[in-house]
């Protein structure tokens, strides 16, 4: 479970987040949503500590992780995996390399066990015989395959998502959704993701909270966040003709 | 100025280390093969034609007969030891590994492998760039000399080829009053503009923010930036060591 508290940051004066409190649930696939520009990836990575916020704090089961000293970041840093927009694949590496590259840094195992621990990982995520190609080499659905199989390598009690779906067409999205929530529910992660895609929100949106021009305005699952109240959401959520004609409806 | 603060502060970051030696030794060995067989190629083509060129240069501006001939290959090698191997290589060096030093880690910046590295709780500053600036500065120093040897085989061979002076000539050329202090400079200036060509590109890479645009914008800045420093360090080591 990670807990946020008061968290604000802001850039030169201009204020990007203001006062975000929340919850993340264990086991479940937990959404940050909201348009473009709102602060959902800044807050993502003041979460991770890519990013020092202003104010406020990230607590990892308990653990306070913002004010930590070296020693306990580095340990948690250990337990969290982290999918990024383009999948952030080394290119210099090849995507067996890329997976392992985790195992390399944060553990000692033997290279036996990392090649075993990766082939399970890039099978897991319906990768098979790629080991040797270059990151360059495989199309974006793959980039965010190997993504995702690094992020999980190292068997992450903590996962990341940022924006997993964006530039894939929208059968692979869902495949990607999917692959996402199952490893999610089958590993028992607390699973973030970043997106603004009306697709993932109904298919995955277990538990939502919704961020407009830097301030959180609603929280909820996609079963309720079609009768939420919020003028802003509800621009958010009918953003054409066919959803407006369900507006009021229950849509899962 | 503010840019001078930050590639201090940039400077600084890089020696707060984390990894292990062994790591930083594989990084190193591995930049420095690249650097290897990126450049070398070029370093001999464009130093044997410096050499060749400056002894048909030489011998065309030396008309009178009063002047020996075998003086053309010694300033052969006076020009080439003091500041065509040194400088006018680190030019090219900025321009074949600055760039592609700033455009790599531009290109890891804007595609978040840099975040990526970050999030896996490694300094990503001292873990890509610190090798790329070690690995400069030993290797720039052997291709200075490789580039010096070239030269002055490039100017053997058109000088003896074309009958401007014969191979005893030039020789001797070479071999008369030679200060050995010269080498010793040249290879104190090369690890200088191997240190401030390696930084310079590294901190403009690293601090790239945008797109492809931006990536291009860094590494041809990088290339400006490091030539204007290799130049003004060059003064400035003259003055200081000469
Ligand atoms: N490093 C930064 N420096 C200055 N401004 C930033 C920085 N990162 C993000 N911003 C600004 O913060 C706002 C929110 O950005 P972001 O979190 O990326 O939005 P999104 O919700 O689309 O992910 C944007 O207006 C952006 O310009
Ligand atoms: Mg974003």
């Amino acid at each position: 479970m990670i807990k946020i508290k008061n968290i604000s940051k802001s850039f030169n004066d201009k204020s990007v987040l203001r006062n975000i409190s929340g919850e993340f649930d264990k086991g479940k696939t937990n959404l940050i949503i909201g348009s473009s520009g709102t602060g959902k990836s800044v807050l993502l990575k003041c979460i991770v500590g890519l990013l020092h916020p202003d104010t406020g704090y990230a607590f990892y089961d308990l653990r306070n992780f913002t004010d930590a000293d070296k020693d306990v970041k580095s340990e948690i840093r250990r337990e969290i995996g982290m999918l990024f927009q383009g999948g952030a694949l080394f290119d210099s590496k090849n995507v067996q390399e890329n997976v392992m590259f985790p195992l390399d840094i944060l553990t000692k195992m033997p290279y036996d066990e990392k090649l075993d621990r990766v082939n399970f990982c890039l099978k897991r995520v319906g990768l098979e015989n790629v080991n040797k190609k270059m990151a360059s080499e495989i199309s974006g659905g793959m980039k965010k395959r190997v993504g995702i199989a690094r992020a999980i390598v190292n068997n992450p009690n903590y996962l990341f998502c940022d924006e997993p779906n964006s530039g894939l067409d929208p059968q692979t999205s869902i495949l990607i959704d999917e692959l996402i929530s199952e490893i999610t529910h089958e590993f028992n992660i607390t699973t973030i993701i970043v997106t603004h895609d009306m697709n993932s929100v109904l298919g995955i949106g277990e538990k939502i909270m919704f961020l407009h021009k830097g301030d959180k305005l609603w929280e909820g699952s996609n079963e309720d966040i079609t009768h939420s109240g919020v003028k802003e959401l509800d621009d958010f959520v009918f953003i054409n003709k066919v959803m407006k004609s369900l507006k009021g409806t229950k849509l899962v | 100025m503010k840019e001078f603060g930050r590639y201090m502060i940039f400077l600084g970051s890089l020696v707060v280390r984390r990894e292990t030696f062994i790591t930083y030794y594989r990084l190193v060995v591995d930049e420095c093969m690249q650097i290897g067989v990126k450049s070398i190629s070029l370093f001999v083509l464009v130093s044997t034609f410096m050499g060749a060129v400056t002894t048909v240069q030489t011998a065309f501006n030396l008309v009178t007969p009063l002047v020996p001939r075998y003086v053309i290959s010694q300033v052969v090698r006076e020009m080439t030891v003091l500041e065509l191997a040194p400088t006018i290589m680190a030019i090219i060096f900025a321009g074949k590994i600055g760039s592609s030093m700033a455009g790599g880690l531009g290109t890891m910046r804007i595609t978040e492998q840099i975040d990526a590295l970050e999030v896996m709780g490694i300094n990503s500053s001292s873990y890509l760039v610190l090798p790329k600036i070690v690995a400069s500065m030993l290797m720039y120093p052997l291709l200075v000399i490789v580039a010096g040897v070239c030269s002055i085989i490039g100017g053997y061979l058109v000088g003896t080829l074309t009958g401007i002076l014969t191979p005893t000539e030039y020789i001797m050329g070479i071999r008369s009053i030679f200060n050995d202090y010269t080498i010793t400079f040249a290879l104190i200036k090369s690890v200088v503009f191997a240190f401030l060509i390696g930084s310079i590109s590294c901190f403009k890479g690293y601090y790239t923010q945008g797109g492809a645009l931006e990536v291009g914008i860094a590494s041809t800045e990088a290339v400006t930036s490091s030539v204007i420093a290799v130049l003004l360090a060059d003064y400035f080591l003259a003055n200081l060591l000469l």
